[in-house]
């Protein structure tokens, strides 16, 4: 019988921990599908304010920028990222220690002051701020991320693969083609879901680049909360947690696997 | 069918000289073992001949044109890789098919050749199987099946056997000879096995720190080594020292052994290598048998039965030696006792003793 407590405790412990995570956003989507605009019971099941929410202009302009940017910033970052992965792996330049250990910081800098610095620099150079120069900004945010997932499934790359295909007489883009890509294809499609939800989930820097009348999903939600709340933001927040927790759980499922294989 | 020469190649890293001025020919259809220690050079000069890598001097010609320039895709050799590097996404058909593919030959020559070659390595029926389904020496027959699918000017092997376990490998050894005879193409393989080396080879050469050290066929290396290197890296030997006397070598007791052929070495010292196996062992008491026969004198130190054979290590005037007697037949002498070596002096091999310390400049590989 022993060990038997702790494990109780432990398992009352997780329990608590995913209330404490899981309770709010479990609240707030099941108010977005209440009638009351109030957080009030008794719960009368509606669809009202999706429906509000299809009629919301402002919202549905900024989701699309939102799902727009996502998905550019990922066919970016995950092509530049697989293709500097490569790079690292296979050469061995001057300097290469020195970069790979830079990748690092951007992810550890605070948001906020990564924003700022961006938004400087973007003026310094004539870029402005706009849609544009929030997409360069979460490429440049998204790049580390996908490098990282990429180069770690490179890790187990035997070089001796391109060496066989190129004994076999395999054009670079041949192997490109049938080997190297189908290794690190869990790696790649990982490294693409971070992106889009490194770009999708971004607050702060779009804050910082986005110009008031065109601007992103997260940032336009926090401006329809400064004017007031209304539950049409418990509506979309749902349809975000959903579209969020769909990428993680598609991300850890590329992860497990393409350990294995 | 292609003949494969290689003169004056050397090859350094740095300071270090994995390759220098190596020459060696490699006639048309022969089997040829690179055989050597690990960081003699032998994967080195593999790499080069496939074109993995370039030479810093010296030649390598196919059938008398140079290809040192030639990049490996364009080359025409067919490769084996010590690991097999296998392509884990595609099946055993995608992986034999690989090289066909890769010359944009049709679909129907492909899958004709493919099952082709399968039918050659015995592999017939495993076409949509996955490496990682197959077992460690069905994965060594796609390995080769792959590299002589595309049919090479010349097969490379790099350590074909040492992923297998024992019982494995004498299959596959025989497999092997059977599949290269069958095909008659060129090949060379590298491997630090010298019953591998013996079996599989009709050519070997021998490297050392770069250098080659001895080539011929198996029989006549083992047979007639002419260096101590050669003599005791290839089967077993028992190195006799001592100072040079015509066709004799006088150990440092007094004792005179008489030589096959004359001493060799630079300086008056000089040494012999013997087979263990060429040595008899008869009691102390016995007389000296009719005919000129090397004789020690020495005592038992240990004995080793190995089934077949029993291995008894003596100890002489010319250190510890080492006889391989066939077990069976009369009764085993015990540890202890005191016994006489004999063997005849055409079994007595005169060869350049090792210099250890000359070539101590080098570096040794890693």
């Amino acid at each position: 019988m022993r060990g038997r407590w702790p494990t109780l405790l432990g398992q009352a412990w997780l329990g608590l921990v995913l209330l404490f995570l899981y309770l709010p956003i479990f609240v707030l989507a099941l108010m977005s599908f209440n009638a009351s605009p109030f957080y009030q019971l008794p719960f009368e099941p509606s669809l009202d304010w999706y429906r509000a929410l299809a009629g919301n202009r402002q919202l549905k302009a900024a989701s699309w920028n939102s799902l727009f940017i996502a998905a550019l910033t990922t066919v970016i970052a995950t092509l530049l990222g697989a293709m500097a992965s490569l790079a690292l792996h296979r050469h061995a330049f001057r300097g290469k220690r020195v970069l790979q250990a830079l990748l690092f910081p951007p992810v550890a800098v605070p948001w906020l002051i990564t924003g700022t610095a961006m938004l400087i620099f973007f003026f310094g150079v004539g870029l402005g701020r706009g849609l544009h120069t929030v997409l360069i900004g979460h490429v440049a945010l998204a790049l580390p991320y996908v490098i990282v997932v990429i180069s770690v499934r490179l890790q187990g790359f035997a070089p001796e693969l391109e060496e066989a295909a190129r004994s076999l007489g395999a054009s670079p883009w041949q192997i490109l083609r049938r080997v190297t890509l189908p290794f690190i294809a869990p790696g790649v499609v990982a490294g693409a879901l971070f992106a889009f939800a490194v770009s999708f989930d971004q607050f702060v820097v779009s804050y910082f680049l986005a110009t008031p009348g065109e601007t992103t999903l997260p940032v336009e939600i926090y401006s329809a909360i400064r004017k007031g709340f209304t539950p049409e933001i418990n509506a979309v927040s749902t349809l975000i947690i959903a579209v969020s927790m769909g990428l993680v759980f598609l991300t850890s499922r590329f992860f497990r696997f393409g350990g294995v294989r | 069918m292609t003949a494969v020469e290689i003169q004056g190649v050397s090859r350094h890293f740095g300071a270090l000289r994995a390759l220098d001025d190596v020459s060696m020919r490699f006639p048309e259809g022969s089997f040829t073992a690179l055989l050597g220690p690990s960081g003699s050079g032998k994967t080195t000069l593999l790499r080069l001949i496939a074109g993995f890598d370039i030479p810093d001097a010296g030649r390598i010609l196919f059938d008398g044109q140079s290809v040192e320039t030639v990049p490996v895709e364009r080359r025409g050799i067919g490769m084996m890789f010590q690991s097999y590097a296998l392509f884990p996404n595609l099946d055993v058909a995608g992986n034999v098919g690989f090289g066909l593919w890769a010359r944009r030959l049709p679909k129907a020559e492909i899958g004709r050749r493919v099952a082709q070659t399968l039918d050659l390595v015995r592999l017939s029926g495993l076409e949509t199987r996955r490496p990682h389904q197959l077992s460690g020496g069905q994965r060594q027959r796609v390995a080769l099946a792959r590299a002589v699918a595309i049919q090479p000017r010349v097969l490379l092997l790099d350590e074909p056997l040492s992923a297998l376990d024992k019982a494995l490998r004498l299959d596959m050894q025989v497999e092997l000879k059977r599949i290269q005879r069958e095909i008659g193409i060129t090949t060379i393989f590298v491997t630090h096995d010298q019953e591998e080396a013996l079996t599989l080879s009709d050519r070997i050469g021998i490297l050392r720190e770069g250098r080659l050290v001895e080539e011929g066929r198996p029989e006549e290396i083992y047979g007639h080594p002419r260096t101590e290197f050669a003599a005791t890296f290839l089967g077993d030997a028992n190195i006799l020292r001592g100072q040079a006397e015509g066709n004799a070598i006088r150990l440092a007791d007094g004792t005179l052994i008489a030589l096959a052929g004359p001493a060799e070495g630079p300086g008056p010292a000089a040494a012999c290598a013997v087979r263990p196996e060429r040595i008899r062992l008869v009691a102390a008491t016995s007389p000296a048998p009719a005919g000129r026969l090397n004789r020690l004198a020495g005592r038992v130190e240990k004995r080793i039965f190995s089934g077949a054979s029993r291995t008894y290590f003596v100890e002489t005037v010319a250190g510890s030696l080492r006889a391989l007697v066939q077990s069976g037949g009369e009764a085993p002498f015990g540890e202890g006792e005191a016994v006489i070596l004999d063997w005849p002096p055409e079994s007595t091999i005169a060869v350049l003793p090792d210099s250890g310390a000359a070539d101590a400049a080098v570096p040794a590989l890693p």
